[in-house]
């Protein structure tokens, strides 16, 4: 159990300090960068809470791509540089919201009773290939219907950026 | 976990890191070779017998070579950029099978890495990180050039990416497992570049344009941006980045070899288990002469039609192919396994509809110009 919480007390650490340093970077790209290496170690989390397959999809989809097209925004415009010094009551909207996150998610900890500092140890099926069919069958038959809300959600912002960035009738298309 | 255990795990891993950076470095001779053949050259010769000592006195040469930091760069970047890219590239090869298990001092050595049974997503999730080293090497070097270059090769992997994920979703229906283990073990009857010829084609063109290789070659196209993203690296540097391109070759060949050539199956496999990574390597070699041909034989593709190829052709035809590898098994399933053949017959029929597409909006565009 030890090795466990020396892991995780590392990797927390890591997380933290990339989390801050997405925050105070004054380059947007180290910002997007942290970010990245923030994502990574919460999939590391999740391998080492007994689910790979959420590890590797994390990845992929984030830091391989969301990150990348993050990036690509970033490089295209040239917007590297934050403009100015921000002013400290900029801070003050963003800094209130994360309050609230924190109260609420101490709330939530302590709702369910004190933890006992143990990793619990998920069944053994959601180790075996068993798991990834039941994920599937969960999510195309009990979910089916968020499952598909969501979709439709990203099919929309696609068609608005393409609609958003068509050229008018006369202009090579 | 045994001492015996770690040893294994540390030897196995060794030999794979060495045996792909060994033949990185035979790959350059051998592209340097076949290109020569096929443009009825000789090629390098002079070192050695036929030229076999020729990659090392190449490293020696980069070695040597004078290593240029350029004053305006982000150095941190600049200088991980091309570990980035490198790392990927060697650690993707951990879940690849290359035999079954042989018996050596009393011990039952499988022989590959891990066995993870998300293998196949751990493909994509590496596959997807690779891009990071070239487009960080294009924005750190603070030139136009290589930011171009950067930009181009992001754009290209992730349109790509798709096409290579559809691949991937192929093997993975017809071995209904993703470990590439099960994936290998279920083609024993039959290869699935034979039940599906034409999503190993689309697979092979989307790695093609993955690890950056002609025709695919954009970001680093001489002529528009003198060197693409490793214009401001020099020495060891540079030489990262080229062992990167080459190893990433030999890579997806292992994959494409894995996922749809049978891997390291072959006849008397089964009896003397030490063949298996015999027929990889065989394998593998077939496929670097297929993307050396390829090289060879077409011109670079312009860039707005890699990506109207990319989004408009080989996107939906995977979707498709998908759709009718899922249908054929689930033919097979009610009606019996004689309806699997319906796969090939029917995916064929829609490259061939696609082709005729692409030959005929060819055509039409030539007429416009004309």
């Amino acid at each position: 159990m030890t090795i466990d919480l020396i892991l995780f007390l590392i990797l927390a650490v890591v997380a933290i300090a990339t989390a801050l340093g997405m925050l105070l970077s004054r380059n947007a790209v180290y910002s997007a960068l942290f970010l990245v290496l923030n994502f990574a170690t919460v999939a590391v989390f999740y391998v080492l809470l007994g689910a790979p397959f959420i590890a590797m999809a994390q990845i992929t989809v984030y830091a391989g791509a969301i990150m990348v097209l993050f990036l690509f925004v970033i490089m295209l415009l040239g917007a590297e540089k934050t403009p100015g010094n921000p002013k400290w009551s900029d801070y003050i909207l963003p800094a209130g919201l994360a309050l609230v996150l924190v109260l609420e998610s101490i709330y939530l900890l302590i709702s369910r009773g004190v933890p006992s500092g143990e990793i619990v140890q998920p069944e053994a099926s959601v180790n075996s290939v068993d798991f990834l069919r039941q994920m599937g069958m969960a999510l195309f038959n009990e979910y089916l219907l968020p499952f598909e809300v969501t979709s439709i959600l990203l099919l929309v912002a696609m068609v608005g950026a393409i609609v958003l960035t068509k050229q008018e009738k006369g202009g090579r298309g | 976990m045994s001492w015996a255990l770690f040893w294994e795990w540390l030897i196995k891993s060794l030999v794979l890191v060495f045996g792909l950076l060994g033949g990185f470095a035979y790959t350059t001779l051998y592209e340097r070779k076949a290109i020569a053949r096929l443009q009825v050259r000789v090629g390098p010769n002079r070192t050695g017998p036929w030229g076999l000592l020729q990659p090392i006195a190449d490293a020696v040469k980069l070695i040597f070579k004078e290593e240029l930091t350029p004053a305006n760069v982000y150095k941190v970047v600049f200088f991980l950029a091309p570990l980035l890219t490198m790392v990927p590239s060697l650690i993707i090869a951990a879940v690849i099978p290359v035999g079954t298990s042989i018996e050596l001092f009393g011990r039952t050595i499988p022989l590959y890495l891990s066995n993870l049974n998300v293998g196949v997503i751990y493909l994509m999730s590496i596959a997807s990180i690779a891009v990071y080293g070239i487009v960080l090497a294009g924005w750190s070097s603070n030139n136009k050039y290589a930011m171009l270059g950067g930009l181009r090769s992001s754009a290209q992997m992730i349109s790509y990416e798709l096409t290579l994920g559809l691949g991937f979703v192929i093997a993975i229906l017809l071995g209904n497992s993703m470990s590439l283990v099960d994936i290998v073990e279920k083609q024993r009857t039959m290869w699935f570049g034979v039940f599906q010829p034409v999503g190993f084609v689309l697979f092979f063109i989307a790695t093609l344009a993955e690890v950056n290789r002609a025709p695919f070659d954009m970001p680093e196209a001489e002529q528009e941006l003198t060197a693409g993203y490793h214009t401001e690296y020099s020495g060891m540097k540079f030489a990262l980045f080229f062992m990167a391109e080459y190893q990433k070759m030999i890579v997806v060949s292992m994959i494409g070899a894995t996922l749809f050539l049978g891997g390291y199956l072959g006849p008397f496999e089964d009896r003397f288990p030490i063949l298996g990574p015999l027929y990889l390597i065989a394998k593998v070699v077939v496929l670097l002469f297929m993307m050396i041909w390829i090289r060879a034989a077409w011109p670079r593709i312009r860039y707005d039609r890699l990506m109207s190829f990319g989004w408009k052709v080989m996107v939906p035809l995977s979707l498709a192919i998908v759709f009718i590898t899922a249908t054929g098994i689930l033919l097979a399933d009610m009606y019996g396994s004689l309806w699997m053949w319906t796969i090939p017959v029917a995916s064929t029929l829609a490259g061939l509809v696609a082709v005729v597409f692409v030959f005929r909006a060819l055509r039409r565009k030539a007429y416009e110009r004309a």
